[in-house]
C-alpha cells in the first residue's frame, strides 16, 4: 500500500504544527503584512512582521490551508523570529533549495530547525507550492523593508 | 461494468499505465476527458494525408480539408440537434464561446440599468464575461441562490427574472455540485420576460443527449476536450437570427466579405466569428469524438454514469464525517461529485488518493463565488465518465476510508 509514503510527507512534527500552529494570529501593530494566494487551491496565507534594530522582532501568520501550508508557515515563524535581516534572507534561500530537492549544507539544515523536516515535500512536486507560500510572503516583506530603508 | 461501458476502457491507451505503482484510476474527466485511439487516429490521419488550410486555396488538398472541416460542423450540429450547421461557430473552448457571446451579443442588447442573471454555481467562465459586460454597460449582475441540497432555487429565479433581465446565463450541469439545471423551463421563463438564454454546456454535452431546439437555448457553449476531442476546439451554438445580428469580435482573414482601404464587410455567420486559420485538426478530432460517443449512445452513457453515481453516493455517504455537496439523488446528480472529508483539507485528501493511483481534483474548481456560498475554501472533486469502472469507484470509496484512518491515527 502506497499510503506508507504518506508517512514521509505527513511527519509527526508537521501534523503537530498544522494542528497547533505557532504564532498564529495578528500582530498589534505590524508595519509589514502580505497576503499570498495559492492559485491552485484557493488557499491564502497572510504573514505579518515587525522589524526592530535590523531584526525580525515579531512575526505572525493567519490563513486557511492544507496541512503542509499551515505547518510550513508555523515552522517558518519560529525559524525567522529574532533573526537579523541577512540571516533571515539566507534561511529563506536555504529553505527554498531544500524544498526543491537541492542539496544544502548540514549547517543550513541545522539552522532551519524543525522546518528541515519539510525536505520530504520535494518528493511531492504538486505540494511544493503549499510549503513555500508563507516563505515567499516573508521574503517579500523583507525585500519591502530593505527597499524602504534604502530610499 | 468492470471494463467501462461496452469495454470502452480498452480504447484508451492511457489506462495501461501505473500511477504511483497503482492502476490509474482517473476521476478527473470534468477537468478534461481522455482521448480514445479513434480520435487520435482521425487527427493524425488528417495531418498525414489531408492537411491544408481551409476556405482559401483552390486546390484539391484544400478542398478536401475544407470539406472535412465543414463536415465536422455538420456533425456538431447533428449532435446537439441544431436546425442549421451555420449556427455552429467553432471556437477554442467554452470559455472563448461565452466570451464571444458576452462581447458581441452582450454589447448589442444590454444597456445601463439592465440585469444579467447568473447562478451561484457558475464556473468563472460563465461569470467573469458577464461581470465584465455589466461593468462596461453599467448593468447589474444578479445571482440566483441555491437550495440546501445544491439545486437551483427556482422560486428565487422567478422572483429575480423580470422585464429588466436581458440575459440569463446558467450552466446545464454544475462542475462542482453536479446539479442538473432545468434549462428548458428556465429558457421558457426567460423568454416570457423577453430575456435571452445562454447555456454553459461544458459539463452536460459530454454526458447526455442535448437538444438545443427542445431546450430553446439562444446560445449553447461547450468544449471538445471534455468530450474526448483534442484541447483547443470548442463550440458556440447560436440561433441563426441572433448570430446574423451580431458583430465579430476578432478581425482578419477568413471572416471578411469585401475589404477596402478604409472599411470592410463581413462574411455571414459562422465564418465571420472565425477569424484566422481555425483549429482544423481539432474540429476533425471533435467529429471523431462525436462518432465515438454516438456509437456508444448518449442515452447509454447517461444511464451508465447514473449507475456509477448511485454507487459512489451510497459508498461515500457511509463514510463518517464526509460532507457531500450537491444533490444526494443520483438521478439529479451528473458525473461530478464534490466533497470534503471531515476537517481535512482537500489538498491533503487529494495527495493521499494520488498515492493510491486515484486522480481527483482539489481546489476551488474555478468557482470561487460558489465556494464562498458553501462557506468553504476548497473541496475534493471526483468526476466520472463512461470509461470508469465499478472498480474505479470502489477504489475511491476504500481509498477515502484509508485516508481517513491514516489521518485520524496520525492525529493522535
Ligand atoms: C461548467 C464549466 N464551464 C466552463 C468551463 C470552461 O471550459 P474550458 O476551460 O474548456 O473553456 C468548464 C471547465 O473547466 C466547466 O466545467
Amino acid at each position: 500500500m502506497q499510503l506508507d509514503k504518506l508517512n514521509l510527507l505527513y511527519r509527526q512534527l508537521i501534523l503537530e504544527n498544522a494542528a497547533h500552529p505557532q504564532h498564529y494570529g495578528h500582530l498589534a501593530n505590524s508595519s509589514y503584512h502580505l497576503m499570498l494566494p495559492n492559485p491552485t487551491c484557493g488557499d491564502t496565507i497572510n504573514v505579518e512582521m515587525v522589524f526592530q534594530a535590523e531584526k525580525v522582532a515579531e512575526i505572525a501568520f493567519t490563513g486557511q490551508g492544507c496541512t503542509i501550508s499551515q505547518a510550513s508557515a508555523s515552522m517558518m515563524t519560529s525559524v525567522l523570529l529574532g533573526q537579523n535581516l541577512v540571516d533571515a534572507k539566507k534561511l529563506i534561500a536555504s529553505f527554498s533549495r531544500l524544498i526543491m530537492g537541492e542539496p544544502i549544507s548540514d549547517q543550513e539544515n541545522q539552522a532551519l530547525g524543525d522546518a528541515a523536516v519539510l525536505a520530504s515535500v520535494a518528493e511531492f512536486p504538486t505540494r511544493i507550492r503549499c510549503a513555500t507560500l508563507a516563505w515567499h510572503a516573508a521574503d517579500n516583506l523583507l525585500d519591502q523593508y530593505l527597499e524602504k530603508k534604502h530610499e | 461494468m468492470d471494463n467501462g461501458l461496452n469495454n470502452s476502457r480498452n480504447d484508451f491507451e492511457i489506462f495501461q499505465q501505473l500511477i504511483n505503482g497503482e492502476k490509474l484510476d482517473y476521476l478527473d474527466s470534468a477537468a478534461t476527458a481522455q482521448r480514445p485511439v479513434s480520435v487520435l487516429k482521425a487527427v493524425s490521419d488528417f495531418y498525414r494525408h489531408d492537411n491544408a488550410n481551409v476556405h482559401r486555396s483552390i486546390n484539391t488538398l484544400s478542398s478536401r480539408a475544407t470539406d472535412s472541416y465543414e463536415a465536422a460542423r455538420d456533425k456538431v450540429a447533428g449532435f446537439i440537434h441544431a436546425v442549421d450547421s451555420q449556427s455552429i461557430v467553432f471556437t477554442r473552448s467554452t470559455t472563448e464561446s461565452l466570451n464571444l457571446v458576452a462581447r458581441s451579443f452582450g454589447d448589442l442588447v444590454v444597456t445601463a440599468g439592465d440585469e444579467i442573471l447568473v447562478s451561484e454555481m457558475e464556473h468563472h467562465s460563465n461569470l467573469i464575461p458577464w461581470q465584465q459586460l455589466a461593468q462596461r454597460k453599467q448593468a447589474k449582475l444578479v445571482y440566483i441562490g441555491l437550495q440546501a441540497d445544491g439545486e437551483l432555487n427556482m422560486t428565487d429565479l422567478k422572483r429575480k427574472l423580470t422585464s429588466r433581465t436581458k440575459i440569463v446565463a446558467i450552466a446545464q450541469v454544475s462542475n462542482v455540485l453536479g446539479t442538473i439545471n432545468p434549462i428548458k423551463e428556465i429558457a421558457r421563463l426567460a423568454h416570457e420576460q423577453g430575456a435571452y438564454m445562454v447555456v454553459d454546456g461544458a459539463q452536460a454535452a459530454p454526458h447526455f443527449a442535448v437538444d438545443v431546439q427542445d431546450l430553446d437555448a439562444d446560445f449553447y457553449a461547450f468544449s471538445g476536450h471534455k468530450m474526448l476531442a483534442p484541447a483547443g476546439i470548442g463550440v458556440l451554438y447560436g440561433k441563426k437570427a441572433l448570430l446574423d445580428q451580431m458583430s465579430p469580435v476578432q478581425f482578419g482573414g477568413e471572416m471578411i466579405d469585401h475589404v477596402d482601404e478604409q472599411s470592410a464587410t463581413w462574411a455571414a455567420a459562422p465564418l465571420k466569428f472565425e477569424a484566422g486559420t481555425p483549429n482544423i485538426g481539432g474540429a476533425i478530432g471533435l467529429a471523431a469524438a462525436i462518432d465515438y460517443l454516438q456509437a456508444l449512445g448518449m442515452d447509454k452513457i447517461e444511464a451508465y454514469e447514473q449507475d456509477l453515481m448511485a454507487i459512489v453516493l451510497k459508498g461515500l455517504s457511509q463514510i463518517d464525517g464526509l460532507t457531500i455537496y450537491g444533490p444526494l439523488d443520483a438521478a439529479k446528480h451528473a458525473s461530478v461529485l464534490a466533497f470534503n472529508l471531515g476537517k481535512l483539507h482537500a489538498h491533503d485528501v487529494a495527495t493521499a488518493l494520488d498515492l493510491q493511483g486515484i486522480e481527483v481534483r482539489a481546489g476551488d474548481h474555478c468557482a470561487q463565488p460558489l465556494m464562498h456560498y458553501l462557506g468553504i475554501s476548497a473541496a475534493v472533486r471526483a468526476s466520472f465518465y463512461f470509461y470508469n469502472t465499478r472498480d474505479d469507484v470502489d477504489r475511491l470509496i476504500s481509498g477515502l476510508q484509508r485516508t481517513k484512518e491514516f489521518f485520524s491515527n496520525a492525529a493522535r
